[in-house]
C-alpha cells in the first residue's frame, strides 16, 4: 500500500491508500478525487488528469516519457513538474507521495 | 447550402462501435440508416482517443486495437449499405407528422422515423484554454478552427499550440495574415515532421515568428483582443501584441445540442428503459455510453446488446402492420440473404 496525498488549489488536502500496479489517476478516481476528470479512462490521450508533482517526489515519480511529453501539450498551464497521473505508476517506492491538482484543466 | 431532403427510415447520431453495429441491427431487421458523426472518420473514441490500445473485452476477441474494432465493424456493416455523413453535427431536432427531421450544421436536412443516439460521451469539441474572460473574445478575437481563410487576411494572427492543426494552420494562414506569430510551451512539435520543417523554413525567412511559452491572460476591449500575456519556459512572463489569437489544444467531449431535443436528461446522460432502449420521446432511442439506467456499464459489449434491442422496437415502428419474427443469423436464410452469404 502506498498513501498518496492530493491538494487541492485552495489547499484542501485528501490522503487516499494505493495499491502497487495501479495508476495515481486510477488512485483519485477510485477516490472520487475532484479535478481528475480523466475523461480518455487511462490511454494517455486527453490530457484531463494533469498533475503537479511535488519537488520532493519528482526524481521518485521519473521523467515523463515522449507520448507523455507530447500529451501535455494539450494540458493547460504545463510547469517543468507536470505530469498525467494516468502515466504514474504506484509502488510502494512511492508512499507519501505528493501531488498537485493544477486550479484548471482543460 | 441544404440540398434536397435526405428521407430515411433511421438516422444514426454516432459512428462510434455502438453507433456502427446499430447499422448491423437495423439492417437485420430490414430498417436502412444514415449515419452523422462530427469526426471525419467512422470509429468515435475508438478512432480519436485510443487507435492504437488495445481493447480486451470484446467477447471473441482477445485482443483489438480501437482502429482494428473500428474497420473490422465497417465491414461487418457493408453489406446493409448505410450512408455516412462526417464532419458535421446534428444541430436541431424537430418533430414531425410520424418522425423527425435533423440538421446539421453543415446544412444537411434529414427526415426519419427512428432517432438512435449513440454520442458516446458527446461531440467532440476544441478544448477552450480556461483563461479568465476568455468567453467575451470567442468568435470575435479567439478561434477553434477556420472556417474563412479571408477572415485573418491582414491581420496579426497568433497560433498557440503544437498539434498538426496549429502547424497546419501556421502555414496555411502565413500567406494571408500580416504577421503569424507561433507559440508553443517547447521546442518540439508532435506533429507531422514535413510541417515542423516547412514551419522551421519560414522562421528563417522571417515570414513566421516562433515563441515559447504559455499564454496567461488576455488583453483586449469589447472582444476586441489587443494584446497576451505570455509565460516563458524560464517562468519570466512577455507581452504579445496581437489582434487574433487561435488555439488548438486538441479535442474534448460535449454533449452539445442533444441537451435541446426535448429528451429527458439526468447529469448529461439520456435515462433509457431497459426493454427498448427508448428515451423519453417515442421514437428516439439512445444507446452505448450516452445512455443511463439502473446498472448501467459504460462497455462497447453493452453498447452492442442495447442495439440489437433498439433495433426490435424500431421495427414497429418502421413497419407498424408487420410481426417480427426473431431469427438466428446462423440459421435462417433470409438473414443470410441479406447479409450477402447467400
Amino acid at each position: 500500500m502506498a498513501r498518496i496525498t492530493f491538494i487541492q488549489n485552495d489547499g484542501t488536502e485528501r490522503v487516499v491508500e494505493a495499491e502497487p500496479g495501479m495508476t495515481v489517476m486510477e488512485a483519485a478516481v477510485k477516490n472520487s478525487i475532484p479535478g481528475i476528470a480523466a475523461e480518455c479512462g487511462g490511454a494517455c490521450a486527453c490530457a484531463t488528469c494533469h498533475v503537479y508533482v511535488d519537488d520532493a517526489w519528482r526524481e521518485a515519480t521519473g521523467q515523463p516519457e515522449q507520448m507523455e511529453e507530447d500529451m501535455l501539450d494539450f494540458a493547460f498551464d504545463v510547469r517543468p513538474s507536470s505530469r498525467l497521473s494516468c502515466q504514474i505508476k504506484v509502488s510502494d517506492a512511492l508512499d507519501g507521495l505528493v501531488v498537485r491538482i493544477p486550479d484548471k484543466q482543460f | 447550402m441544404s440540398d434536397e431532403v435526405i428521407k430515411t427510415d433511421a438516422v444514426i447520431v454516432g459512428a462510434g462501435p455502438v453507433g456502427l453495429f446499430a447499422v448491423f441491427e437495423l439492417g437485420l431487421v430490414d430498417i436502412k440508416a444514415h449515419v452523422i458523426d462530427i469526426l471525419d472518420r467512422p470509429g468515435g473514441q475508438c478512432a480519436e482517443l485510443y487507435p492504437e490500445k488495445p481493447i480486451y473485452d470484446v467477447p471473441g476477441l482477445t485482443v483489438v486495437t480501437g482502429q482494428e474494432l473500428t474497420d473490422r465493424l465497417m465491414e461487418q456493416i457493408k453489406p446493409f449499405g448505410a450512408e455516412f455523413h462526417f464532419s458535421q453535427r446534428v444541430e436541431s431536432l424537430e418533430r414531425l407528422d410520424g418522425g423527425f427531421r435533423l440538421t446539421t450544421d453543415l446544412g444537411k436536412t434529414f427526415e426519419c422515423k427512428v432517432v438512435v443516439v449513440a454520442a458516446g460521451g458527446g461531440s467532440f469539441t476544441p478544448k477552450r484554454p480556461p483563461l479568465p474572460g476568455i468567453e467575451q473574445y470567442e468568435d470575435k478575437s479567439v478561434f477553434y478552427s477556420v472556417r474563412k481563410l479571408e477572415n485573418f487576411r491582414g491581420r496579426d494572427v497568433l497560433v498557440v499550440g503544437g498539434g498538426d492543426s496549429a502547424l497546419d494552420w501556421t502555414l496555411n494562414l502565413q500567406p494571408v495574415a500580416k504577421s503569424l506569430t507561433l507559440l508553443h510551451r517547447r521546442q518540439e512539435f508532435r506533429a507531422a515532421p514535413a510541417s515542423v520543417q516547412k514551419m522551421f523554413d519560414l522562421v528563417e525567412r522571417g515570414d513566421v515568428t516562433f515563441k515559447l511559452g504559455q499564454v496567461t491572460e488576455l488583453h483586449g476591449e469589447g472582444g476586441k483582443l489587443s494584446s497576451v500575456t505570455v509565460k516563458g519556459p524560464d517562468g519570466t512572463t512577455f507581452e504579445q501584441k496581437t489582434e487574433v489569437m487561435l488555439c488548438f489544444f486538441g479535442l474534448t467531449m460535449k454533449l452539445g445540442p442533444v441537451a435541446n431535443w426535448g429528451i429527458n436528461l439526468n447529469e448529461n446522460l439520456i435515462p433509457v428503459d431497459t426493454a427498448k432502449f427508448e428515451t423519453s420521446e417515442k421514437g428516439i432511442f439512445a444507446i452505448g455510453d450516452i445512455n443511463t439506467y439502473p446498472g448501467k456499464l459504460k462497455l462497447i459489449l453493452s453498447g452492442f446488446h442495447e442495439a440489437a434491442l433498439m433495433a426490435q422496437q424500431a421495427y414497429h415502428y418502421i413497419y407498424p402492420d408487420k410481426k417480427l419474427i426473431f431469427q438466428y443469423t446462423t440459421s435462417s436464410s433470409s438473414l443470410q440473404k441479406k447479409l450477402g452469404v447467400k
